[in-house]
């Protein structure tokens, strides 16, 4: 993101005429994508407002005689809006009614802990992206590779610092598998790596609900499809104490991050996958092979996503069940749209998704409302981002000299 | 596997080179057989039975039910399945094709030996054909038109991800609407207006600002599911009399559902069905044999050509998306109205991904399509039916087939999807 805005600028030092250093300050900051990603989670706010009204009985009660006494409507409107938003930032950002201080901050480490499995998916679609490739198959990769990482969770028992290595490799590795399925049928045949994804996400799911029906994956005693925890040994263990659910999966997520930064940034093989993305005949003709690349990347993607899984099997929920991914993997999608497929961004906009999520429960139980309004936000945000003329239009933001084209 | 011939391309020009022989078909449809042979026919334990219930008791006509010795009946049904395999292979030695009767009689072989097998030594139940094809097309109602929907959007150029949000939608406001007025009629017409609200959304955003489609439609289908999420948990339960479980009742169409077998499964349903029949024979028609749909495609596959002519890229597209929506959107009457329930928190749960895939395999075609949901619908409907007499079949990796068949249409294994060529890539002038 910060990269992006860098070039523009330096672009635009050398076109725009002498004027004065201020004004070109705020039309630079005006002008500039992050001001697009602001105001698009400015105006997404805006319409979950709309949203929370409209689904206040107070508010509807009062608006049936609006016209002889409004002020009743408003403040009903206020009181909605301020319990929604304010429920949202105890849930999420900092809990200013708890007594201790590990109460305050609780709702911030809890973001954390939502933001690791997005984080890791998001890294591995944003590198697909970048390489050309639409990876929609995060939910199947995710799903496979908490399932190989679990079964060695819960399998196996072996020394502690081992086991969790173990683990947490079988989630890539699993993940991985799941990534080069549509990468090589994309290499070798053609096939639409969209469709296959998504047709993949489908056969993880009934492939894991089948695999629970085992006896080897099935918890004692129980009837349901859910396998047995996973071994002490083979869990994260938590980095701020037991009182909060960060787990050490975060730290691996953000070295992950610098993994990706530095791989497509900096080596020979991330300058050959996004050689390919940016144009693929080019990059033929200079020599790469882009098969090979596909390949690659899906395994990369694919085992990020995996990894992803292990945020819930080896982390906060510590068992597999077929619904483990929830919509972690569509969530992804928006992670690394919003993060326009760059780590730093992606990072950003994991903490930015995992905030909200994390602000479910306390919406729920402090404002009285579903945790689905997290979900069209965060919709809207992602539809706002990925159409910068229009949230341009909305605010009367002044169109940059040169636009740039949407990521992904 | 079942329109591996629809579409055909056009003969070969003269001088062209030679195409290839293409033998990935004969040689899918033989292991199949095989297997079926090996598992089905050599698997089923000598000297027992399988009975097959025709007709049900609230049928007009009695037809009497049939027994058959399992294990000869299903080495014959494989093996008539190996033999169409031959002559695929036949045929593709002197590159040539096959008609739409082989995938056709060779699903029902296979299939039939795989229901021999199933219901093998089973006294006490017996496989319920005429209430298996009932439900098939029951359950195949939602995914034909959802994939008649994404071949109206991607035969203009427009990637259609967002099928599963449409169907949502459509359900939700049929639910909604058809509460409200106390009627499920006025639910069937609520339907279509909330998937064309969808469709909108995803054209504006692919002609306006093309934005990339396939983002749009996935997001789309977030923002449908958090929406309906979020009004059901609110407006929805805090009046229950805004979604109430009201179902369109039958409509049994005189002397012609009294035909044994096919009359019930076809002709006593309701009007959703009856609709589904007259949409689909009309887009088919529409698309290939009116001045309409040739412009249509004209925009698909070449939209500057199209432009040059004078045809409005944009307009086109926009229209056949709005449309494409409503068509979903009447589709998702199916889960609430249609089928009599109350709606339910994503309760589309993927039927409009299967939907995508049924398109593929019918080669954006409307025929195509209905046959291909119907083979899935014909899935899910045996996988329901194994289920209760409880076969050795896990019943996930039936639930699988539609998603793996589609895998292997689009790696080219079976026959060859191409869409068509400008989809996914927004006009500009």
């Amino acid at each position: 993101m910060s990269a992006d805005s860098q070039t523009t600028e330096d672009q635009r030092d050398e076109e725009a005429p002498p004027e004065d250093r201020w004004r070109r300050a705020l039309r630079e900051i005006v002008e500039s994508s992050s001001m697009v990603v602001f105001m698009a989670i400015v105006a997404s706010m805006i319409i979950g407002g709309v949203l929370i009204i409209f689904a206040d009985e107070a508010v509807r009660e009062s608006a049936a005689y609006f016209f002889s006494r409004p002020g009743d409507t408003f403040s009903a409107i206020g009181d909605a809006l301020g319990s929604a938003y304010s429920s949202m930032f105890n849930g999420a950002v900092l809990n200013l009614e708890a007594s201790s201080f590990a109460g305050v901050i609780k709702p911030l480490t809890q973001t954390l802990t939502m933001a690791t499995p997005l984080i890791f998916a998001g890294l591995g679609l944003g590198i697909g992206f970048r390489a050309g490739l639409f990876n929609i198959g995060a939910q199947g990769q995710l799903l496979m590779g908490a399932t190989f990482g679990a079964y060695i969770g819960f399998a196996f028992s072996l020394p502690a610092g081992l086991h969790l290595a173990l683990a947490v490799i079988g989630c890539a590795v699993g993940g991985a598998i799941w990534g080069f399925i549509p990468g090589i049928l994309k290499a070798k045949r053609g096939a639409h790596e969209v469709i296959v994804t998504i047709m993949l996400n489908y056969v993880a799911l009934y492939l894991v609900a089948w695999l629970l029906s085992l006896d080897a994956f099935q918890r004692e005693g129980s009837d349901n499809p859910i396998s047995p925890f996973v071994a002490e040994t083979a869990q994260y263990p938590k980095i701020l104490g037991v009182q909060f659910n960060l787990h050490l999966g975060f730290l691996l997520a953000l070295a992950c991050a610098w993994g990706a930064w530095w791989l497509m940034e900096r080596s020979t093989l991330g300058f050959r996958l996004r050689a390919v993305g940016a144009n693929p005949s080019a990059a033929r003709t200079a020599g790469m092979n882009i098969g090979t690349a596909t390949i690659i990347t899906m395994v990369i993607a694919g085992g990020l996503a995996g990894l992803a899984g292990s945020a819930p099997v080896l982390g906060t929920q510590k068992f597999l069940t077929d619904a483990v991914a929830g919509t972690l993997g569509f969530d992804a999608i928006t992670v690394a749209l919003l993060g326009r497929s760059r780590p730093l961004g992606i990072v950003l906009a994991a903490i930015l998704f995992g905030g909200l999520q994390a602000s479910g429960p306390s919406l729920q139980v402090n404002a009285g409302l579903p945790v689905d309004i997290v979900v069209v936000i965060q919709a809207t945000i992602v539809l706002f981002i990925a159409a910068p003329p229009l949230v341009r239009a909305m605010f009367r933001l002044p169109a940059p000299a040169h636009e740039k084209e949407v990521a992904a | 596997m079942t329109a591996t011939v629809a579409d055909a391309p056009a003969a070969p020009v003269s001088g062209a080179p030679i195409p290839p022989k293409k033998w990935g078909a004969a040689i899918a449809l033989g292991v199949i057989a095989l297997l079926s042979l090996i598992f089905f026919g050599f698997g089923t334990p000598a000297g027992s039975t399988t009975k097959f219930v025709i007709a049900r008791k609230t049928d007009f006509i009695q037809l009497p039910s049939l027994t058959v010795p399992s294990e000869l009946a299903a080495i014959l049904l494989s093996l008539v399945g190996l033999a169409l395999a031959g002559w695929v292979a036949y045929r593709a030695n002197q590159r040539r094709k096959v008609g739409i009767w082989l995938p056709i009689v060779y699903g029902m072989a296979i299939m039939g030996a795989l229901l021999t097998w199933a219901g093998a030594g089973r006294e006490a139940t017996s496989i319920q054909l005429t209430g298996l094809l009932t439900s098939s097309l029951f359950l195949a109602v939602p995914l034909v038109f959802g994939a008649l929907a994404g071949t109206l959007c991607e035969r203009s150029g427009i990637i259609n991800i967002a099928i599963e949000g449409q169907l949502l939608a459509g359900a939700f406001l049929a639910a909604l609407v058809g509460s409200m007025a106390g009627n499920a009629y006025v639910g069937l017409i609520a339907a279509p207006v909330a998937g064309a609200l969808v469709g909108l959304l995803l054209a504006i955003f692919a002609t306006k600002y093309w934005v990339n489609q396939i983002v749009v439609g996935v997001v789309l289908n977030m923002l449908v599911i958090g929406l309906t999420g979020f009004f059901f948990s609110t407006l929805m339960s805090d009046d229950p009399s805004l979604n109430q479980p009201i179902g369109l009742e039958k409509l049994p169409i005189p002397l012609l559902s009294k035909i044994p077998v096919l009359g019930p499964v076809l002709f006593n349903q309701n009007l959703l069905v009856y609709i589904l029949y007259v949409a689909v024979a009309a887009l088919q028609i529409m698309l290939f044999k009116s001045r309409w749909g040739l412009r249509v495609r004209a925009v698909g596959e070449h939209p500057k050509a199209a432009d040059t002519v004078g045809i409005q890229v944009n307009r086109t597209r926009i229209r056949n998306t709005v449309l494409g929506g409503a068509v979903a959107g009447l589709g998702g009457a199916f889960f609430t109205v249609a089928s009599g329930l109350a709606f339910g928190k994503e309760m589309t749960a993927g039927k409009g991904y299967i939907a995508l895939a049924a398109m593929i395999l019918g080669r954006w075609s409307p025929r195509g399509a209905l046959a291909a949901a119907l083979l899935f619908g014909f899935a899910d409907a045996l996988r329901v039916q194994l289920g209760a007499i409880g076969s050795p079949i896990p019943s996930q990796f039936l639930a699988m087939t539609p998603y793996l068949a589609t895998i292997f249409a689009v790696a080219g294994l079976v026959g060859h999807a191409r869409p068509p060529a400008s989809e996914g890539i927004p006009y500009k002038k």
